[in-house]
C-alpha cells in the first residue's frame, strides 16, 4: 500500500475543506472497499480523510414520512432499523443481503454508494482494464465475463455495479445530498451512477471534492409491500448474479403502482423504467410480469459467459413480482 | 447431528479411551489463542518478506528495475535472478526416496530468468516490516519476452498422453473387452464429465519464519510434513539435515496443499541466507493461490453397460488431467472405478496434458474425489434408464472381491452402510418421479453416492517414555492440521499402557522428535497408532523384564500377553503391580522404549500387503437438495453419511473429520472453481471472496454415522478417515439434483445457470 497522509476532520466543513483543491485526496468510511483497493494498489491516495468522525450517523423523520439517512449510518444499523423495515422493507433486506455481518457493521451508507465494481480485471494489474487504467484495453470483453453486466454496458468496460442497497435506493427515488466547499446539492438517486461509454473511469456525477452528506427516501406508502431478491452462487455472502428490488401494489387486479430495479446487470444499479411503464396500470399477472420483464431486458448486450443474466434477470422479476402480487413465498 | 457414541461405548468396554469423544488436548491453546501458528514466531532482528508474482505465462525476463523498490523506507534487499545466492536443484523423483516427491515444482527460484507459470515468484523483497515488503514489491518493474504457453486446459484435451503407471498408482486396466460389452448392452449410458481446478484454501495462508545461525537453520512451517521438508530443504541449500530443524506444531489446515515444498518456503530460507536477517514470509490469500499448487481439472468419460436386470457388464472409466511442465502429480482419477462395482468388463484409462501453469498437487482425496463424481453420477443416470433404484443398482453390483483382480477386501460392509443410511434417512419415502416432490417454490430431491478411500499406513518411529511418577512421554513428529493428531495417540497410549489419559503428553510437530509420516493419504493415525502400540508393547516388554527380575514381583513368570495394563501397571487378575512400583523396586527414574521401522522393510512389507489384500474406508451419502423454480438456486437441506471406518479413535475428532470433508464435497458440487483465464493462464479468483467456499448458510445439518467394526489388517483396526468423507459427495448432490430436476448436470460446479 501506497504510504499516505491521515486526517479524521470533526465536522462536515473541514472535511469537505481537507479534500478542496486535492486531487489525491480520497474520503474514508468503513474502509471495507477503499482499504482493499489501497492494499492491491488500485487507489493510491495521496491523502485518506476519515469521515467516520462526522456527526451523520443518524436515521431522522422527514416531513410526510420520509426518512433522511447520514451518510455514515452503518449498513448494519440501516438494515436492522424499525422504521426502514416497515416502511422500506426492500432497502432492508437488500442491506442485509449483502456481504457479512461484519462487513456490514463497518459499512456506511456513503461508501456503499461508490463502492467500485468487483470486475476481477479491475482488481489486476496484471489485466488490461479502462476504468483502472483509461484507454489500456477491457480483458472482461473477450475473458472471464460471468459476473458483468449485460445492460448499459458499451465496449470500454461491461462491469457491474456490485451494490445490492443502491438497487433499493434507485427503486426507491432516492435523493443523495452532497456538499463541497461550493455548497450543497441534490442528486436524484437514478441520475447519481453513470454508464461506463468511453469514460469508465468516471463512475458518479459526484465530484473529487464532494461529500456524500445524506439519503433521503421519499415517502412511498406502498413500499411497505416492497421485496428485494438476491440470486447468486452460494446462500451467502456473494454478490449478486441477479438481483431484484420491487414493490408493487395491486387493486382489482389491475397495477397501481410500481417499482422495479434490477442488480447484477446493470452497469449502474439499474432502474427498470420500461417495465414499469408496461406493468403500470395494467393487469397483475404472469403474462404482463413476463411481458415487462423482457421489454425491459431487450437491450440486453450479452458475451458467452453472461448470457445467461438475461434468462435469469426475466426469471427473477417474474418471481418477485408474482411472489409481491400473491403474498407467497419469502425472499 | 447424531453420532453413534453409545454404540461405540458398549463395544469399547475393555478400553477406557480409544472410542470417546475425548476433547482436543490442545483445544484449550487453540481458542484462547495460546497456540502459536508459523506466521506468529518473532526473533530479534526479524526482516519480513513479500513475493513479486510474473504477469506472463511463459517467457524470459528482460529487465527487472528494483530502484523504486530499494528506494521504500525499510527495505532491506530486493532478491532476484540477477543477486539471488543459488540454491541447488530440485531432486529427480524416486520411488526410492519418497520425500524427492516434496517438490512443488523443478523451478530454481531466483536462479533462472525463465518464467514458467504467470504468477511465478520474480522477485522478493525483504523489508523491516510487512507493509513496507509488499508496498515495495508493487514498486519493482519486471518486463518479459514472452514465449509461447499452452495454458487451456480444455482446448489441449485433443493432445492428452497416456499416463504412465507405477507400482503403486496404476494407470489404467482392462478386464475383459468393455467396447463390445457396451455396444451390446440392452441399456447403457455414456457421458462426458468435467470438473474445474480447486483450492484448498487453508483457513491458514502458508507461512515460514527462517532463521539462519551459522550453517545452522531453523524453520517455524505451516506443514504437512515435516521429514520432507527437512529433506528437501538440506538437499536445496546443501546443508546435513541434522542442522536444520524444522517447527510445526500447529497447523491451520492444509488439505494436500501443505504436503509439498512450494516457493514461499525456499524463498523465505534463501532471503534469510542473503540478508543474515530471520526472515518471515507469510504469504497473501493471492500468493497462495498463485504459488501452492491446486487440484488437476479433469475431463472424463463414464460409459456404462448393463443387462436388463441392472447387472453391470460393461463399465468404462477414462480420464484426462494436467500436469506441469516444471511437475506436479499424476492424479489418479479413474480409481475409484477400480474398486466399485462388479463389471463384467471394465476399461480403464488415464491420460494427461502438459500445460505451463503452476504444477498440480494433491488435495483431499486426489483423484476419488473428482472419479466418485463421474462414476456415482453416471451410475444414477443408469439407474433412472434401468427405472430402478439407485440403492437397489448399487446393491446389486457390489462384489465380493475387488472387481479388477479378484483380491480379498481386508473389510468391507458398503452394503450394511447403505441399508443403515436408507432406513435412517427415510430414503423410501422418495418418489422416483424426477421433479416429483415439492415444497412451495422448491423442486426437492434426494440422491445417493458411494465414498471410497483406499487405506494405508506409512512408518512412523516413536519414542514412548515413562517415568518414576507415571508420566508418559510419547514422541513423535506428527503434524497437528486440525485432526486431533496429539489427542488421538494420547488416547491409543493411555488404553495401551492402562494409565490415565492426563499422564500421557504427546510431542508432536518438531524435527528433534523421532520421524513421523506425513499428514496425507489419511494414514497418520493409522500409522503413528502403529509405532505408538509397537513402542507401547517395547515399554511394557521392559517394565516386565525388570519386575520379574525381583523374586517378591505379583508378576514374576508371568508373559506379557496374559497380562493387562490397567490402573497404571500391568495385572493379571488381581495380582499384579504398578509401573512406579517396578521401577522403585529397581531404582530407575524412567523407562522408554520405541523405534522405526526402515524404508526398504516398510516398501517390502506395504508391497506384500498390497497384493494380499484391497482395504479401504468407505461409505454411503444420503442427500436432499432443494432448486428454486424459478432461478435454479441449489440448496443443499438435509444430509446423512454413514460410514464404515474400522475402528473410531476419538468419536469428536472423527465426526468433525467426516462432517468437514462433506463440507468440502457441497463446495465442489455446488460453488468452488479456481478461475483460470484461458488465455492468460492467470487465476482470476485468487481471494475467499470470489473463490467460494461454502459458507454456514450453504451447509445443513450432517448426520455423521460409523459402523465401527475395525479391519483386521490395520494398526487398531481403524481406516483413516481423513478423506473419505468427499468422495462421492458432489455426485450424490449432481443424483440429488437430477431427481429434483430432471437434469443431468455433467460439469462442475452446479451452479444455477446450468439449470436454466
Ligand atoms: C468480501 C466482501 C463482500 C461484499 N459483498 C457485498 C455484497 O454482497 N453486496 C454489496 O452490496 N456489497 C458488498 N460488499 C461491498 C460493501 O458493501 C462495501 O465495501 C461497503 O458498502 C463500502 O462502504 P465503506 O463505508 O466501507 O466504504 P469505504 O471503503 O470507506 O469507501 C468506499 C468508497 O466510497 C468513498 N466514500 C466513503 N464515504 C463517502 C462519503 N461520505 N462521501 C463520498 N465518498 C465517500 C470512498 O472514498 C471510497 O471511494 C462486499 C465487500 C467485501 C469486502
Ligand atoms: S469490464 Fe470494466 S472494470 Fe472490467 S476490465 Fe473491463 S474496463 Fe476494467
Amino acid at each position: 500500500m501506497k504510504p499516505f497522509a491521515y486526517v479524521k476532520p470533526a465536522d462536515v466543513a473541514g472535511a469537505v475543506r481537507a479534500v478542496s483543491g486535492e486531487p489525491g485526496a480520497k474520503f474514508l468510511g468503513g474502509g471495507t472497499n477503499l482499504v482493499d483497493l489501497m492494499r492491491e494498489g488500485v487507489e493510491r491516495p495521496d491523502t485518506v480523510v476519515d469521515v467516520t468522525g462526522l456527526p451523520l450517523d443518524t436515521i431522522d423523520e422527514l416531513p410526510g414520512g420520509g426518512l433522511r439517512i447520514g451518510a455514515l449510518v452503518r449498513n448494519g444499523t440501516l438494515t436492522a432499523d424499525e422504521r426502514v423495515r416497515a416502511r422500506y422493507p426492500v432497502l432492508s433486506q437488500a442491506l442485509l443481503a449483502g456481504a457479512s455481518a461484519q462487513l456490514r457493521n463497518m459499512a456506511t451508507v456513503g461508501g456503499n454508494l461508490l463502492q467500485r465494481t468487483r470486475c476481477p480485471y479491475f482488481y489486476d494489474h496484471a489485466a488490461a482494464c479502462n476504468k483502472r487504467e483509461p484507454g489500456g484495453g477491457c480483458d472482461a470483453l473477450g475473458g472471464l465475463n460471468r459476473s458483468h453486466a449485460v445492460l448499459g454496458v458499451s465496449g470500454s468496460c461491461i462491469a457491474a455495479h456490485p451494490s445490492d442497497m443502491c438497487v433499493a435506493l434507485a427503486a426507491l427515488d432516492a435523493v443523495i445530498e452532497v456538499e463541497s466547499v461550493r455548497g450543497t446539492r441534490r442528486i436524484p438517486m437514478t441520475g447519481f451512477h453513470r454508464l461506463p461509454g468511453d469514460t469508465p473511469e468516471i463512475e458518479t456525477e459526484l465530484a473529487p471534492d464532494e461529500l456524500v452528506t445524506a439519503v433521503e427516501l421519499p415517502s412511498a406508502p406502498f413500499a411497505a409491500r416492497s421485496r428485494y431478491r438476491k440470486v447468486r452462487d452460494r446462500a451467502s455472502y456473494a454478490f449478486a448474479l441477479v438481483s431484484v428490488a420491487a414493490a408493487l401494489e395491486v387493486r382489482d387486479g389491475a397495477v397501481t403502482a410500481v417499482r422495479l430495479a434490477l442488480g447484477g446487470v446493470g452497469a449502474k444499479p439499474w432502474r427498470a423504467h420500461e417495465a414499469e411503464r408496461i406493468l403500470l396500470g395494467g393487469p397483475a399477472g404472469e403474462e404482463s410480469f413476463t411481458r415487462a420483464a423482457e421489454a425491459e431486458l431487450a437491450g440486453a448486450d450479452v458475451r458467452p459467459g453472461n448470457a445467461f443474466k438475461v434468462h435469469l434477470a426475466r426469471a427473477t422479476v417474474v418471481a418477485t413480482l408474482r411472489e409481491l402480487n400473491t403474498g407467497e413465498g419469502t425472499a | 447431528m447424531t453420532t453413534k457414541y453409545a454404540e461405540t461405548e458398549q463395544r469399547q468396554a475393555a478400553v477406557k479411551h480409544v472410542g470417546r469423544p475425548v476433547d482436543r488436548v490442545d483445544g484449550r491453546a487453540k481458542t484462547t489463542g495460546e497456540a502459536r501458528y508459523a506466521a506468529e514466531h518473532r526473533h530479534p532482528g526479524m526482516a519480513h518478506a513479500a513475493l513479486v508474482h510474473a504477469t506472463v505465462a511463459r517467457g524470459r525476463i528482460e529487465s527487472l528495475d528494483t530502484e523504486a523498490a530499494r528506494a521504500v523506507p525499510g527495505v532491506i534487499e530486493v532478491l532476484t535472478h540477477e543477486n539471488a545466492p543459488p540454491m541447488k536443484p530440485a531432486p529427480k523423483r524416486s520411488l526410492l526416496n519418497l520425500s524427492s516427491l516434496a517438490s512443488g515444482t523443478t523451478v530454481s527460484y531466483l536462479g533462472t530468468d525463465e518464467v514458467h507459470w504467470n504468477g511465478q515468484p520474480v522477485a522478493v523483497v525483504v523489508a523491516e516490516t510487512p507493509e513496507a515488503a509488499r508496498h515495495a514489491a508493487t514498486l519493482v518493474r519486471v518486463t518479459y519476452r514472452e514465449l509461447p504457453a499452452v495454458v487451456d486446459f480444455a482446448a489441449e484435451e485433443p493432445n492428452a498422453v497416456q499416463q504412465k503407471g507405477s507400482m503403486i498408482q496404476p494407470a489404467g486396466g482392462d478386464k475383459g473387452d468393455a467396447a463390445v460389452a457396451l455396444a451390446a448392452a440392452p441399456v447403457s449410458v455414456d457421458l462426458r464429465f468435467t470438473t474445474p481446478p480447486h483450492h484448498h484454501n487453508a483457513i491458514e495462508p502458508h507461512a515460514t519464519v527462517a532463521v539462519w545461525d551459522g550453517d545452522h537453520l531453523t524453520v517455524h512451517e505451516s506443514t504437512q510434513h515435516i521429514a520432507w521438508l527437512r529433506r528437501h530443504l538440506a538437499l536445496r541449500f546443501g546443508i546435513p539435515e541434522r542442522a536444520i530443524r524444522v517447527l510445526s506444531p500447529y497447523v491451520g489446515g492444509g488439505f494436500g496443499g501443505k504436503y509439498a515444498v512450494w516457493a514461499g518456503t525456499l524463498l523465505a530460507v534463501l532471503a534469510a541466507r542473503a540478508t543474515a536477517r530471520p526472515v518471515r514470509l507469510a504469504l497473501t490469500r493471492e500468493a497462495v493461490h498463485r504459488t501452492v499448487g491446486a487440484r488437476t481439472p479433469t475431463v472424463q468419460r463414464v460409459a456404462l453397460g448393463a443387462d436388463a436386470g441392472g447387472d453391470l457388464t460393461a463399465l468404462i472409466h477414462t480420464s484426462v488431467a494436467m500436469t506441469s511442465r516444471i511437475g506436479g502429480m499424476p492424479e489418479g482419477v479413474v480409481s475409484p472405478s477400480r474398486h466399485l462395482y462388479d463389471a463384467a468388463t471394465i476399461h480403464l484409462r488415464q491420460r494427461l496434458v502438459r500445460l505451463d501453469l503452476l504444477a498440480n498437487t494433491s488435495m483431499r482425496a486426489p483423484g476419488d474425489s473428482v472419479g466418485s463424481f463421474a462414476l456415482e453420477s453416471a451410475m444414477d443416470e443408469l439407474a433412472c434408464e434401468l427405472g430402478m433404484d439407485p440403492v437397489e443398482l448399487r446393491m446389486r453390483n457390489e462384489p465380493a472381491r475387488n472387481p479388477m483382480d479378484g483380491k480379498p477386501f481386508s473389510h468391507r460392509m458398503l452394503r450394511e452402510a447403505y441399508e443403515v443410511g436408507a432406513e435412517r434417512f427415510g430414503w423410501r419415502e422418495r418418489d422416483p418421479g424426477a421433479g416429483s416432490m415439492r415444497d412451495g417454490r422448491w423442486l426437492v430431491g434426494m440422491g445417493v453416492a458411494t465414498a471410497y478411500h483406499p487405506s494405508m499406513v506409512m512408518p512412523a518411529a516413536v519414542t514412548v517414555r515413562m517415568d518414576a511418577g507415571g508420566e508418559v512421554v510419547v514422541r513423535c513428529a506428527l503434524q497437528e492440521i486440525g485432526v486431533g493428531a496429539a489427542t488421538v495417540q494420547a488416547q491409543i497410549a493411555a488404553d495401551e499402557l492402562g494409565v490415565p489419559l492426563e499422564a500421557v503428553r504427546v510431542e508432536i510437530g518438531d524435527s528433534e522428535l523421532p520421524e513421523g509420516p506425513g499428514a496425507g493419504g489419511s494414514a497418520q493415525t493409522a500409522s503413528g497408532a502403529e509405532g505408538v502400540l509397537a513402542a507401547c508393547r517395547k515399554l511394557k516388554e521392559s517394565a516386565l523384564a525388570l519386575a520379574r527380575r525381583s523374586p517378591d514381583s505379583p508378576l514374576r513368570g508371568r508373559r506379557l500377553d496374559d497380562l493387562e495394563a490397567r490402573d497404571g501397571g500391568l495385572h493379571h487378575g488381581g495380582d499384579g503391580e504398578t509401573y512406579a512400583a517396578i521401577l522403585a523396586r529397581a531404582g530407575r527414574d524412567h523407562l522408554e522404549a520405541g523405534g522405526r521401522t526402515g524404508m526398504l522393510k516398510f516398501l517390502a512389507r506395504a508391497l506384500n500387503d498390497r497384493r494380499r489384500w484391497v482395504k479401504a474406508a468407505c461409505g454411503a451419502h444420503f442427500c436432499e437438495v432443494r432448486v428454486d423454480q424459478d432461478t435454479g438456486e441449489v440448496r443443499v437441506s438435509r444430509w446423512l453419511g454413514v460410514f464404515d471406518i474400522g475402528r473410531v479413535i476419538n468419536a469428536k475428532t472423527a465426526a468433525a473429520q467426516l462432517r468437514g470433508g462433506i463440507v468440502m464435497g457441497i463446495g465442489m458440487a455446488l460453488s468452488e472453481a479456481s478461475q483460470v483465464d484461458p488465455r492468460t493462464g492467470r487465476i482470476m479468483n485468487p481471494s475467499l471472496a470470489e473463490y467460494h467456499v461454502p459458507v454456514h448458510a450453504d451447509v445443513p445439518p450432517i448426520d455423521v454415522q460409523w459402523l465401527d467394526v475395525p479391519d483386521p489388517t490395520m494398526p487398531l483396526g481403524l481406516l483413516g478417515i481423513g478423506e473419505v468423507g468427499i468422495t462421492g459427495v458432489a455426485a450424490a448432490v449432481a443424483n440429488a439434483v437430477r431427481h429434483a430436476t430432471g437434469k443431468r448436470v455433467a460439469d462442475l460446479p452446479i451452479t444455477l445457470d446450468k439449470l436454466l
